[in-house]
């Protein structure tokens, strides 16, 4: 049953073959079997899940039409839930309640889904490996000694080990498609404001993009249609018209053509990864696609201007955490200052305090035009590259992560290598542009990504092309062993 | 450039963050590591290149002068460490 | 040594914007603490602000009320720093691109003369919250009504050169934003504030000294004291060091933010806030650059109420006041308002400005409220003034029955004049009834008049009239009494 993809799903409960109470307890119970072994959520809703569930059911039954009415899906645990902790997994929200629905949420429960719980992350989604939650590691379904990739990593392992059919997540420098390229699975983050960050915790407020990590393009499809659209609580969400995402996905890829970057194919990619992202291309190739190598000359200073602006922003974003109207404060402060300091310094990990602290220097008095200028002005050239680009090309192509899923504490104390694992996927949030990465292959059994990049609002391009790619692969039906052959229960 | 420790205790007390003597040597180390990374931007000529704040080339839209809020006091409290008579409590602010 | 002073304001004025610059709550004044603080005020986790356009429209007609540049793009920033009535940890607020441009207003001095104050720029931010030191257990309460109510922060140039300059200068600002409606000018409840930046130097120097801020004055009164009180103290401190170059007078000084008490009289450096701040501004990445075209512009120069200046020139040739008052009467808005109702209704305009400088100002004054809330209307006051030129009330007896108006603003005029039985006893049968009861119980007086020398007998009148007065309870008509008087007593002559 937990085989379905989202659309499965659909159509099971318009057809009736199963209930939402039912499809719903099976995941409950899929969930409270194996979530000890993977840790992909931190807050299970299971009596409010069964709740929506019936409720649902009775609305199926009298005709209702809501898109995904009944569905179960899981919140990365960085969109508030009122009355549902929202962690952001992190110490300082521990017991944080919100008394309102992050957007996204409310939209999905106006199209009727069933929230299972929220999903484990890196802590306020800084980090690529979700070692950096306060609720500890997730482990990657297809290897449990490696991590599923971040931030959204519980969202990515709920998704591949089959806990869940479909996951909100959060990019802010590539933190859907790295764990969707690491976990098997395809994950979209949308342009920037296309989807409303109002309630989804700020990280970096110009870079964060809400969007869904599924089992395929066509879930992809139906899961964006919901989150898309304008919302007049986000100063920074577009209004523009949201199309009809699963209308095209069937449309012919003839004529279509494909940048191929070739920074993004530079020494550091593993060359069996290569090689999965080159054969994937030439699959498109045969759907009618053309190849044309591009440059995009700037893709190396991405991670330095990155680490510039997310955590200038971060570091005032991160302010608000200060033990006053919410979140942690520490025992007995001996005056503001000590209440400021120990409580921020106890309710943030080391990964959320490095950044701020970057974020502070390179703000402060004397720092300000070498830094944050100087990287605002790079980022200007990065969306200046994939303006020309995309004169030339309808979408640009290239592998979502240098190398397949690695193993806990490989990156070891060093936070550079850590920050290179995005190298590929940075530039599209400096520029605000929608990407895509679907499954391609493996690499030592470990599924590895494409990732397709599109022009501003071509999330309906990228829907369809990873869908044709889709109809004619199928890694993207690959299943973790202990998923595929039900030995995990 | 580099970063000493005294102005990684700077910083951290400017974002209010209490870093003890054990972890400030560590916390200098990675943060020089981080700095030196995003160094690599020094060597771009940005000459004439205007900033870029948000990625949309869009500006901002209006609200109506409407009030919408109603009081919620209690509710928004509830996640409060220290609240009385209505008000948040912190340590005594001095002037 | 002749020392100048040269004084520099920063003026925040709170917006009377029904709801907050960035949320949906309230900004009305004195609700109980939070009600008015909803999750964006809060800075909860995943809130996002939206800029109230009207806080846009106040600012900018700020702006074309000073002449200044209106900025088509304005941006918003984040100024960094932690303090318990900040709930986001930065204030958001405009710092390279304002709203507001150069402009100038003009003042007018006691001495009639007039100078110009040039405006540096005058931006859009948020306020904070209040803390409350009332003792919870040795803790301070947080109050966060307040935050995010919108402000424009006006910084002027350093063009002020004593404290009564200062203060005009604010009472122009007070002027100019109440005119135009877009700030209650409620002074005791915080709706403008003034920060003042203060140095000295000797006359004649160019270089400026180390100026000091005295922050948050919330009277002009206040506000002159601690100006006063602040070139003393560094004139002292300068002379007690016996500075006596540039540098030196520029070193004697430390450069600090000051607050002033105004219950107290005493100054005091804020010197726990002294370490080294470092605001980290940068812009706010939540909130777009606000872009606005000449249409947007045109459209509210277009329904730019009447300004201060204008309303004074107008006085001056519609009701022909002096310059005198009609500065005094087109300052305010609501005064100006009240009093050109009170002109239409009296048809007196002389007279009409006398009460409402007069009677009208003292008893504001007095019961410390604002001409908005008085329940008296200009139409009763109007009628007053219309009673005294038509006679049937003298001066003397009007004030009587403005004080009763006052109290009970039910009552009509005339229903008042009645009751206190009737206007002015101008009939002489009746008057000369009076006047003979008068001199017949007055033996002594009259004697003493008739031996009087003639050029004493004037100065004697005065007696007869105050007993006339009192008979008729003031309601006897002054003139008449005299000429009857006199007549009478120089009769028994």
């Amino acid at each position: 049953m937990h085989k379905q993809t989202l659309t499965d799903i659909v159509a099971g409960l318009r057809s009736k073959a199963f209930s939402s109470e039912e499809i719903t307890r099976h995941y409950l119970d899929r969930i409270a079997k194996l979530d000890d072994t993977y840790n992909s959520f931190i807050t299970v809703t299971a009596e409010q899940a069964l709740n929506q569930a019936r409720m649902a059911d009775e609305q199926l039954a009298n005709g209702e039409q809501a898109p995904l009415c009944g569905v179960p899906i899981a919140h990365k645990d960085i969109f508030c839930t009122t009355g549902v902790r929202t962690s952001c997994a992190s110490r300082m929200l521990d017991n944080f309640i919100a008394p309102y629905d992050a957007t996204v949420v409310e939209n999905f429960n106006a199209a009727g889904t069933v929230m299972l719980g929220k999903t484990n992350m890196d802590e306020f989604a800084m980090g690529s490996s979700n070692e950096t939650s306060w609720y500890g590691p997730v482990k990657n379904p297809w290897n449990t000694g490696c991590v599923p990739g971040g931030s959204s990593g519980g969202s990515a392992a709920a998704v591949a080990a089959r806990l869940a059919p479909g996951a909100t997540a959060t990019d802010t420098g590539g933190s859907i498609r790295q764990p969707a390229s690491l976990c098997g699975l395809t994950g979209l983050k949308p342009t920037y404001g296309r989807v409303s960050r109002f309630g989804m915790i700020a990280f970096a407020s110009s870079l964060d993009q809400g969007g869904t990590l599924t089992q395929t393009a066509e879930d992809s499809a139906l899961m964006l249609q919901v989150m898309a659209g304008f919302d007049p609580k986000d100063s920074t969400c577009v209004d523009k018209a949201v199309p009809d995402y699963c209308a095209t996905l069937n449309d012919s890829l003839e004529g279509l053509t494909i940048g191929i970057p070739r920074e993004y194919f530079s020494e550091g990619l593993n060359p069996d990864a290569e090689t999965a992202v080159r054969n994937a291309l030439a699959e498109l190739e045969k759907l009618g696609a053309t190849l044309k190598e591009i440059t995009l000359p700037h893709t190396g200073l991405a991670v330095p201007a990155y680490y510039v602006i997310a955590p200038a922003e971060c570091s005032a974003n991160l302010s608000r955490f200060d033990g006053v109207r919410f979140g942690h404060r520490c025992e007995e402060p001996k005056d503001l200052e000590d209440m400021y300091k120990r409580s921020r310094a106890e309710g943030f990990g080391d990964e959320v305090k490095r950044r701020i602290l970057v974020g502070t220097y390179c703000l402060s008095a004397g720092f300000y035009d070498a830094y944050y200028r100087k990287a605002q002005q790079v980022r200007q050239l990065i969306k200046q590259d994939f303006v020309e680009a995309f004169s030339e090309v309808d979408v640009i192509m290239g592998p979502t992560t240098t190398a397949p899923a690695f193993e806990f504490g490989a990156k070891g104390d060093d936070p550079v290598a850590m920050y290179l694992e995005d190298i590929y996927t940075i530039s599209t949030n400096l520029a605000g542009l929608p990407g895509l990465s679907a499954p391609c292959g493996f690499v030592d059994n470990k599924p590895v990504g494409l990732q397709m990049i599109g022009n501003y609002f071509a999330e309906a391009k990228l829907l369809n092309i990873a869908h044709r790619f889709q109809q004619a692969t199928d890694w993207h039906q690959q299943l973790p062993a202990v998923v595929a052959n039900g030995t995990e229960g | 450039m580099s970063i000493d420790r005294s102005e990684v205790e700077k910083i951290a007390h400017l974002a209010r963050l209490n870093i003890t003597e054990e972890t400030l040597a560590a916390t200098t180390r990675s943060l020089g590591e981080v700095l030196a990374l995003v160094d690599e931007l020094q060597a771009v000529d940005t000459s004439g290149i205007s900033p870029l704040a948000h990625p949309l080339d869009t500006t901002q839209r209006l609200r109506a002068d409407e009030v919408t809020e109603p009081n919620r006091r209690e509710q928004l409290q509830e996640n409060a460490p220290a609240a009385e008579d209505g008000l948040f409590l912190v340590p005594k602010v001095i002037d | 040594m002749k020392w100048e002073t040269v004084i520099g304001l920063e003026v925040h004025v709170q917006l009377a914007t029904q709801s907050k610059i960035f949320s949906g709550a309230s900004t009305a004044f004195g609700a109980e603490p939070n009600t008015q603080a909803c999750a964006i005020d809060l800075g909860l986790p995943g809130v996002l602000p939206v800029l109230n356009e009207e806080a846009l429209r106040y600012a900018i007609m700020f702006g074309l009320a000073i002449n200044a540049d209106i900025n088509k793009r304005s941006v918003f920033d984040r100024k960094n720093y932690f303090y318990p009535d900040l709930p986001k940890g930065y204030q958001t607020t405009q710092m390279d691109h304002p709203i507001v441009g150069a402009g100038e207003v003009e003042i007018q001095l006691a001495d009639g003369n007039k100078r110009t104050v040039r405006i540096h720029h005058a931006h859009l931010e948020e306020d904070a919250g209040k803390s409350l030191h009332e003792d919870f257990h040795n803790m301070s309460g947080i109050d966060l009504n307040r935050a995010g109510t919108p402000l424009i922060e006006i910084v002027s140039e350093p063009d002020m050169r004593n404290a009564e300059e200062a203060v005009a200068y604010a009472r122009k600002l007070h002027s100019i934003v109440t005119s135009l409606g877009i700030c209650d000018g409620e002074m005791s409840q915080g709706s403008m504030r003034f920060d003042v930046n203060i140095s000295v130097r000797p006359q004649g120097e160019r270089e400026f000294g180390t100026r000091t801020e005295t922050k948050n004055l919330n009277s002009f009164k206040f506000m002159e004291e601690a100006i006063e009180k602040e070139v003393a103290r560094q004139i002292e401190v300068i002379e007690a060091c016996g500075a006596d170059t540039m540098e030196k007078i520029q070193k004697a000084i430390t450069q600090e933010t000051r607050l002033y008490n105004g219950e107290t009289g005493e100054a005091k450096s804020m010197r726990s806030k002294e370490e080294a701040n470092d605001y980290r501004y940068f812009p706010c990445p939540d909130l777009l650059p606000v872009e606005i075209d000449d249409a947007y512009i045109d459209v509210l120069r277009d329904k730019l109420p009447e300004l201060p200046d204008a309303r004074e020139a107008r006085f001056i040739e519609q009701y022909q006041l002096s310059a005198y008052d009609a500065s005094i009467l087109a300052d305010e808005a609501d005064m100006a308002s009240f009093f050109e109702a009170v002109c239409s209704s009296s048809g007196d305009a002389k007279l009409s400005a006398n009460w409402c400088m007069g009677e009208l100002s003292a008893r504001l004054n007095a019961e410390e409220i604002s001409i908005r809330d008085i329940a008296l209307s200009a139409e009763q006051l109007g009628t007053l003034i219309a009673r005294i030129t038509d006679g049937t009330i003298s001066s003397k007896m009007a004030k009587d029955i403005f004080d009763t108006l006052w109290k009970s603003p039910d009552k009509t005029v005339d229903a008042i004049i009645e009751d206190q039985g009737g206007g002015v006893i101008a009939d002489s049968s009746e008057l000369e009834g009076m006047i003979d009861e008068v001199i017949a119980n007055s033996d002594k007086q009259v004697e003493n008049y008739r031996k009087a020398t003639e050029d004493k007998r004037p100065k004697m009148l005065g007696y007869f009239v105050g007993q006339v007065m009192k008979l008729s309870q003031g309601k006897a008509e002054p003139k008449q009494v005299n000429e009857i008087l006199l007549k009478k007593l120089n009769d028994l002559l």
